[in-house]
């Protein structure tokens, strides 16, 4: 923001010349980036409605249980692949096609290129999901779209990737920021991961329980190496912009993208403990576990001493509420995460709804959650247009925290009931599911809330796209910022 | 950082050293079992499967049984899987290297299914898919009704017909329930779970 001084300054032609810039990136990425969040939007309505569909199954069994393609078994994997290909991964590649675009300060080139795999993109979810319920299932967990599927994917992919690449590589010189080093990884490492498991898994299968390490290196990283960078890359973007402070320390930052990069990788193997695989396989995976409370740690100092003595911005920032719940539940989820791999716990918490409670906290509460501040922040800056009503943020955001809250609670609670049950010699199996049910109740309940918050969402992002509304000439904020310098930068 | 060198060659070899861990390493060892005789009983163990019960593996993926049903037994050491019955011994990865995919699990909202075909009978199973709540009081298992075919009697009762059905969905007077070939290569598949027999690397295990 320029002050008075300042534009009467006789050098004051960069913050003009910058903004002509910002503007030139923000025209080149809009169609893309807006292709990937609209469709993002609509696979995430998706995933609510087979999710409602598969929660209630677990109450109620009768539901919906005469036609093949709407059996749990088809309906669960398909809600997971639509949220983790068609929201989460559209989601992502849209924020970090932005993110990289504007730190890199170089345009979009050739988007047109990025709009047709964008298509493709949408494409293979769609002909994936559909392999799914028509009973073409692999039965790998997160890995179930079918072979004609995974190969529209990985070539859509190859594409997007290859360009946050070159965007790096054409970017205006100066330093490069936290936020590129994790997308230029995850750009790299995702490509890796999805070959790896369309080769080994899919089309020439490999033998026996090695699938299932491989599997579980490649489920856990997507979260590790895929989701959580983009994750983090956005949090380390949108907290110092919307704070107009810069991060507090570089050296922890440092520390925490190595750390990571070396022990989430490992990580997989403690969805396996107990399994048919070398003990020191097992035992390497758990180490990581632990260990990732390096990168964690870091990363929570870092934001916390970056958001210390702006708190009060959480009151009228509507990208940094969702923002900091994300980074929040980031280091909750990581903590979490490192505990259930310590083997004495794991044996209470392995093969319970506490698992699903778990990666509801990582890809809900955590991206999911980052990813609505970073669209809160950066569709404006694409349509030219400003959120129509501060009160449908409200609600999305209530109810998208309130729900998860309690899904998160309740599978927890339950989970960890339903474990002792499961362990304890003397009880019988019917028992731990009576225990389990109350809960799995509440967790239906909580998808309610969920897919209420998506849907006002949803309409709130098609007035964006439409511009409908009330022209507004400042941003949609909750409140009046106490300074109102900081209002520029919501 | 604006050593872009360092930064690629970290990015590259913090990962790659979890693929030759996570990746390579299994699938040069575990990837390469071979099945071994069974000194005691001169059976090749594990046993393979018959052609139906390779088909039911099939079956058993498309309907998505994995979501709830695990197939591993883990050690005495780590779990009370053993004293609960779920088998006499852990199970470890040469059990595996027949199945197409290893469908380990990660949920048991319905029970372990390592050992279930020395649990149950085929008409049991067939019976339990058609309607499980009928069969197993409070369970949430969906009904598998159809994997079957309701049909019209014509002369002498189907000798597959189902026996024994109760429920809103049992076949009224004149009417049976037959398995459809999937039914049938899924109930194949589900008794041909059993680790019955003894791996050196493996031997039954003392409840400590």
């Amino acid at each position: 923001m320029t002050t008075l001084a300042q534009s009467l300054n006789p050098n004051a032609g960069a913050p003009v010349r910058d903004a002509y810039e910002r503007a030139e990136i923000d025209a080149s990425a809009r169609v893309p980036v807006l292709l990937f969040f609209g469709s993002a939007i609509f696979w995430l309505l998706v995933g609510s409605l087979l999710a409602l569909v598969a929660a209630f199954k677990m109450n109620l069994p009768w539901l919906l249980d005469s036609e093949p393609w709407l059996t749990f078994g088809r309906v669960r994997p398909a809600h997971l692949n639509t949220v983790v290909y068609g929201w989460a991964s559209s989601a992502g590649i849209g924020v970090g096609l932005w993110l990289m675009a504007r730190l890199c300060r170089v345009p979009v080139l050739h988007s047109s290129l990025l709009i047709v795999a964008g298509i493709f993109w949408n494409l293979g979810v769609l002909v994936g999901t559909l392999g799914i319920l028509a009973g073409d299932s692999r039965s790998i967990e997160w890995l179930e779209f079918p072979g004609y599927a995974t190969p529209i994917l990985f070539i859509a992919y190859a594409f997007i990737g290859i360009w946050g690449v070159i965007m790096f590589r054409f970017r205006k010189p100066g330093h490069v920021y936290v936020s590129q080093w994790y997308l230029l990884a995850a750009f790299i490492w995702f490509p890796w991961l999805y070959a790896t498991v369309n080769i080994l898994l899919i089309w020439q299968p490999i033998q026996g329980s090695a699938q299932g390490a491989v599997n579980w290196w490649f489920a856990h990283n997507v979260l590790g190496l895929w989701f959580t960078p983009i994750g983090l890359a956005s949090a380390y973007y949108m907290i110092p912009k919307v704070i107009g402070r810069p991060i507090h320390s570089y050296y922890l930052s440092i520390l925490g993208f190595w750390s990571l990069a070396l022990f989430y990788s490992w990580n997989g193997m403690h969805h396996l403990i107990g399994g048919p695989f070398p003990a020191w396989l097992i035992s390497a995976s758990v180490v990581a576990s632990v260990m990732m409370f390096i990168p964690v740690i870091t990363v929570a100092i870092n934001h916390h001493m970056t958001m210390r003595g702006h708190f009060e911005a959480l009151k009228w920032s509507p990208t940094l509420r969702f923002t900091v719940f994300g980074a929040m539940s980031y280091t909750l989820a990581s903590f979490q995460g490192s505990l259930m791999a310590i083997p004495s716990l794991n044996t209470i918490t392995h093969f319970t709804d506490y698992t699903i409670g778990h990666s509801h906290l990582g890809l809900y509460a955590f991206f999911t959650m980052m990813m609505f501040g970073a669209m809160y922040y950066i569709i404006p800056r694409l349509t030219g247009w400003e959120w129509p009503s501060a009160n449908l943020i409200r609600w999305h955001f209530w109810l998208a925290a309130s729900g998860i809250i309690l899904m998160i609670g309740s599978l927890t609670i339950g989970g960890v009931i339903q474990g002792f049950a499961l362990y304890d010699p003397g009880v019988n199996f019917m028992t731990s599911l009576q225990l389990a049910t109350p809960f799995r109740w509440a967790r239906s309940v909580s998808g309610l809330l969920l897919t209420t918050a998506h849907v006002i969402f949803a309409w709130h992002f098609g007035m964006m796209v439409l511009r409908a509304g009330k022209r507004r000439s400042e941003p949609t904020l909750f409140a009046r910022p106490l300074q109102p310098k900081e209002a520029a930068v919501a | 950082m604006n050593r872009l060198p360092l930064l690629f060659v970290g990015i590259f070899l913090t990962f790659a050293s979890s693929w030759a861990g996570l990746v390579v390493y299994p699938y040069l060892n575990l990837g390469r079992l071979a099945p071994v005789t069974d000194e005691a009983t001169g059976n090749v163990v594990p046993p393979p499967l018959s052609g139906l019960a390779n088909a039911g593996q099939r079956v058993y993926a498309a309907s998505g049984c994995v979501y709830c049903h695990s197939q591993q037994v883990r050690p005495a050491y780590l779990s009370t899987d053993i004293q609960k019955g779920l088998g006499a011994r852990r199970t470890v990865s040469r059990d595996y290297i027949r199945s197409k995919p290893a469908f380990l699990g990660t949920m048991r909202t319905g029970p372990d299914l390592t050992n279930v075909g020395l649990r149950y009978t085929a008409e049991w199973q067939h019976r339990h898919l058609y309607e499980p709540a009928e069969v197993s009081k409070g369970s949430i298992m969906p009904a598998f009704r159809y994997l079957y075919r309701m049909q019209k009697i014509q002369g002498a009762p189907s000798a597959d017909a189902l026996k024994g059905l109760t429920g809103p969905h049992a076949p009224p007077p004149g009417y049976e329930v037959v398995p459809t070939e999937d039914a049938r290569a899924l109930v194949a598949y589900l008794l041909s779970l059993k680790r019955d027999y003894a791996l050196p690397e493996a031997p039954e295990e003392k409840i400590p």
